[in-house]
């Protein structure tokens, strides 16, 4: 077994220098114990901090043109002290306004929900949830975090070139993203865009190959893949649809940048701009959006899966029940990533796409429906008869399950080729995927920290601001997002900069002010959330070990933070993680840890 | 000076909220409750915040519902539309359905089963009759609605027929141009190659087809006419979108995309069905090609078949003839192809 030399040869490894150890740590400068670190644990917190600094920055934005969309006729002059030569007289320019939504979109989805998630979730879990000292590779890990923060460096770089950042939307077709005549920021601010998308590429697969290799060589003893946490699961998956998708988004980038910088005609053909017919022919601008959605798609389950497996782990660990029907979830999420490769063409629906094709595209995307409800189901069901504690962690992976249905229900609508005529590109598409992708997953990324905080910090955060930081949160994406649907339904275009050149948009206004208020509203709740963040990072209560009687071994290591996780040997583990609440056994939980010869009482039939 | 005032604010709003945590940690300290562990008050407070929500939630959204009515689009202007919109309905009741149902247990079993301390959840990790029931159903559910979609897609998207009327929708950063056929219904070929700023499509002087060909900023539609829309790009990607009419096509360069339909109602009928003398029909740019793409549209204008020859005929030529020779006719002599 080959798995089990490397995984003997990796304790040996590590128990060898456990002499060295004290000494090792004794001698960690600055450097090596913040910036340059190989710890997991580390790392999963230089992901976490910078991607809440992204997500800050990407939410400002939202929220200025938000003030756009909401007062179109308006004057802001603390726009113009931010934006300065982008917001004279506190106006804001439609250019920048279309650099804001294309540089909001690609923060969010790519340095907040793919990096930073993944990035803190499965840095911090792996290890500890499947028992290693750490992951397979330290210095790949350190690597794919000093990509990603590169990555981010470039993005922020180009906000501030003078023809200003890429703004041909977060998936930058061409020739719109091609042709620096078409807009001002297809000039420099695309190639640091395509220069940030190639580092962070880079960081996805150094990390994913990372996270695959750890999970199926480094478990400890008695952890069968069956007996694997189901965020662990969620990891796994990701990590590989990251490993199969990104390469292809990568040679998408790669074709682009020839095609803008070397003359090629990979993605442009027949174009007279700018009073001249370019020499480009034989391209197809169609080819770009195949590649494109190719990873495109399995993205939303990057997205989204990990914020589904961590949503299962704290609301089995929450309600005190395991988690109902584990091996649908798992057999779920199998059938969700396979089909999340061939789905691409329904972002494609009206491009002229041969309809036969569609129409295979409409029978796959549907399909998808099914394991998503399956998984909707078994979180319902296990609320039921559930005993929950109410933390702030069970209250936004609630708040997820509940996105989780209100957007998976309008993706019905717009897998549909025939509804997706009237309502593509239209805010309908905005509402449907803010809610099933981009709230989701936050709300699995804010259930992810507020439970495992004690872990990373060995400090709580506070119940409360969680509790105001949940409510208000949940009010307003819902009060944003919900009246969008309708002005999608009205037929009003998403990326337009002012609805005031067709007279049935006026009435339109109104919604728009409602949903930016709402938006304040819930910018507003994530400066709670940041200051609680900030301030329980160093003020925060001491935690105890396990603060939420969990089952999963991360919680039998110590709360401060060692090189290696635990102090002497690596647990060993007996049984799955979520025995909550079994009859027979005097608490409501036992440990992974805890071998069914001491559970006598409570072991069901064929659990020796 | 203004903006400063705002940071300093902004900056005394962090401070206070900080602060303000900190007061209500101390004074939870002072009452010697251990604030960091979920109690009996944060259950109950939470649970009963659970059912509010639901109630308000879903209260507010049927107000806002029937509210935003007066925005949506107005029945559908075109004959596949009315199928589209149909197929649109049966799926909202069904989703509805759906969502009410599952958001009700979501947030009542939250509500239902918070933490008592007496109390101890149920050990029931599996049910496979469950899991095969809730599997089923929905792919049961799904497999009628994937049959009806694609059945009216199919139905929208089969070859139009023979005859139908070509117009040619030509787009560019930042308006439209449409084209028609004019008499022989064909279009004359066109190259990027060609365009000038007296042949802004580009088409082909060369192409016999191309004589009667006839070009104009307004799009007119005459009701009850079958139309295949021709669509192209010289740029960037456009998108062709019609949204009374339910119709959307992208318009790429390098390609020739079409879209079949059939307009049904006038632009008076419309305005006397939406009770607004003001009402006009649109067409959109629907895909993002620049800065001014919210600004690129194109009035659209439906009307009896008499109206449209009468209308059409006024329009001029993509290559004028030349004045000199004898009184030929200077305008065009389309006429469409009677429904």
């Amino acid at each position: 077994m080959p798995n089990e030399i490397i995984k003997r040869s990796h304790d040996a490894h590590v128990s060898g220098n456990g002499h060295g150890h004290d000494e090792h740590e004794h001698h960690q400068t600055f450097w090596t114990k913040y910036v340059f670190s190989q710890d997991h644990k580390m790392i999963s917190k230089q992901f976490l901090i910078t991607a809440i600094l992204m997500a800050l920055l990407a939410m400002s934005m939202s929220t200025i043109f938000r003030l756009q969309l909401a007062w179109p006729d308006k004057h802001f002059p603390f726009l113009e002290t931010v934006l300065g030569k982008w917001a004279k007289d506190g106006r804001l320019d439609p250019s920048m306004y279309l650099a804001l939504i294309t540089i909001h979109g690609t923060i969010m989805v790519f340095f907040v929900l793919t990096g930073g998630l993944s990035g803190t979730f499965s840095n911090l879990l792996i290890p500890f949830q499947c028992g290693a000292r750490d992951m397979a590779s330290g210095f790949l890990n350190m690597l794919s975090y000093w990509f990603f923060f590169a990555s981010c460096t470039v993005m922020c770089a180009s906000l501030f070139l003078t023809t200003g950042p890429a703004s041909a939307g977060w998936t930058v077709y061409p020739p719109l993203s091609a042709l620096p005549q078409a807009i001002p920021g297809s000039g420099a601010g695309m190639t640091l865009w395509l220069v940030s998308m190639v580092l962070f590429i880079g960081s996805a697969l150094l990390g994913g190959i990372n996270y695959v290799v750890t999970v199926i060589n480094l478990r400890t003893k008695g952890m069968k893949m069956t007996r694997l946490p189901l965020t662990i699961w969620a990891f796994t998956i990701t990590a590989i649809l990251g490993i199969l998708s990104f390469p292809v988004l990568f040679a998408a980038a790669l074709l682009l940048l020839f095609d803008r910088s070397f003359g090629t005609s990979f993605y442009l053909s027949d174009i007279h701009i700018g009073g001249v017919p370019l020499e480009h022919v034989g391209g197809s601008p169609i080819l770009y959006q195949h590649l494109f959605w190719f990873l495109g798609h399995p993205e939303v389950y990057i997205v989204l899966l990990p914020a589904l497996g961590l949503a299962s782990e704290v609301i089995s660990t929450m309600s005190r029940k395991p988690i109902f029907g584990y091996k649908a979830m798992i057999g779920s999420m199998l059938v969700i990533a396979f089909l999340s490769f061939v789905v691409w063409g329904h972002h494609m629906f009206i491009t002229g796409m041969n309809p036969f094709l569609g129409s295979v595209f409409v029978f796959t995307t549907l399909l998808v429906a099914i394991p998503s409800a399956v998984k909707v189901f078994n979180y319902i069901a296990t609320l039921w008869k559930a005993n929950i504690v109410m933390s702030p962690a069970i209250l936004f992976a609630i708040g997820l399950v509940s996105f989780f249905i209100s957007g998976g229900l309008t993706g019905i609508i717009l897998g549909d080729s025939a509804l997706d005529i009237n309502i593509h590109d239209t805010y309908f598409v905005v509402a449907h995927f803010h809610i099933v992708m981009g709230s989701s997953a936050i709300f699995g990324m804010f259930a992810g920290i507020y439970h495992w905080f004690p872990r990373m910090y060995g400090r709580m955060m506070n119940k409360k601001a969680g509790y105001l930081h949940f409510w208000l949160t949940f009010l307003s994406v819902y009060g944003v997002f919900f009246p969008m649907h309708f002005i999608g339904l009205a037929g009003v275009p998403r990326r337009y900069y002012a609805n005031t050149s067709y007279e049935g948009f006026s009435g339109i206004i109104n919604i728009n002010e409602l949903i930016t208020m709402f938006a304040l509203l819930g910018a507003f709740a994530q400066l709670i959330f940041i200051a609680n963040f900030f301030y329980s990072i160093w003020r925060g209560k001491r935690a105890v070990q396990n603060p939420w009687k969990s089952n999963t071994i991360e919680w039998t290591a110590p709360v401060e933070h060692l090189h290696g996780n635990w102090p002497g040997e690596i647990p060993t583990v007996h049984r799955w993680a979520y025995d909550y609440s079994k009859p027979g056994h005097s608490d409501d939980f036992i440990p992974q840890t805890t071998p069914y010869s001491e559970t006598v009482s409570s072991n069901l039939p064929g659990e020796e | 000076m203004i903006n400063l005032l705002i940071f300093v604010v902004v900056v005394l709003v962090i401070i206070v909220v900080v602060r303000v945590v900190r007061v209500m940690e101390l004074a939870t300290e002072l009452s010697g409750e251990d604030d960091s562990i979920i109690n009996r008050k944060d259950n109950r407070f939470n649970g009963a915040m659970m059912i509010i929500f639901l109630v308000l939630g879903v209260g507010a959204m049927v107000y806002f519902t029937l509210d935003a009515k007066k925005y949506l689009l107005p029945l559908s202007a075109s004959k596949h539309g009315v199928i589209i919109d149909k197929l649109l309905d049966v799926n909202w009741v069904l989703l509805v359905v759906v969502f009410l149902v599952t958001q009700f247990l979501l947030f009542y079993y939250a509500f239902r089963y918070h933490h008592r301390k007496e109390s101890k959840a149920y050990f029931y990790p599996i049910n496979h009759t469950l899991e095969v029931v809730w599997t089923i159903i929905p792919t049961i559910v799904l497999g009628g609605m994937i049959v009806y979609g694609l059945n009216v897609w199919n139905n929208i998207t089969k070859p139009a027929p023979k005859g139908a009327m070509l117009i040619e929708i030509y787009g560019k950063q930042f308006d439209w141009t449409v084209r028609y056929a004019g008499a022989d219904n064909i279009l004359g070929k066109s190259n990027f190659r060609l365009i000038t700023d007296d042949n802004p499509l580009g088409v082909d002087s060369t192409d016999k087809a191309s004589k009667d060909d006839i070009i104009a900023k307004e799009l007119h539609l005459p009701v009850g006419a079958k139309i295949l829309l021709k669509l192209h790009s010289r740029d960037v990607i456009h998108s062709a979108y019609l949204p009374h009419f339910r119709t959307q096509m992208n318009c790429v360069p390098g390609m020739t995309t079409e879209f079949f339909f059939e307009p049904t109602i006038t632009t008076r009928q419309m305005r006397e069905y939406t009770k607004n003398d003001k009402f006009d029909y649109v067409l959109l740019c629907n895909k993002i090609c620049g800065v001014a793409h919210y600004t690129m549209k194109m009035n659209v204008v439906a009307e009896e078949p008499e109206q449209f020859n009468k209308w059409v005929t006024g329009q001029s030529l993509v290559f004028p003839k030349p004045a000199a020779p004898a009184p030929a006719p200077e305008k065009a002599t389309a006429s469409i192809t009677k429904p």
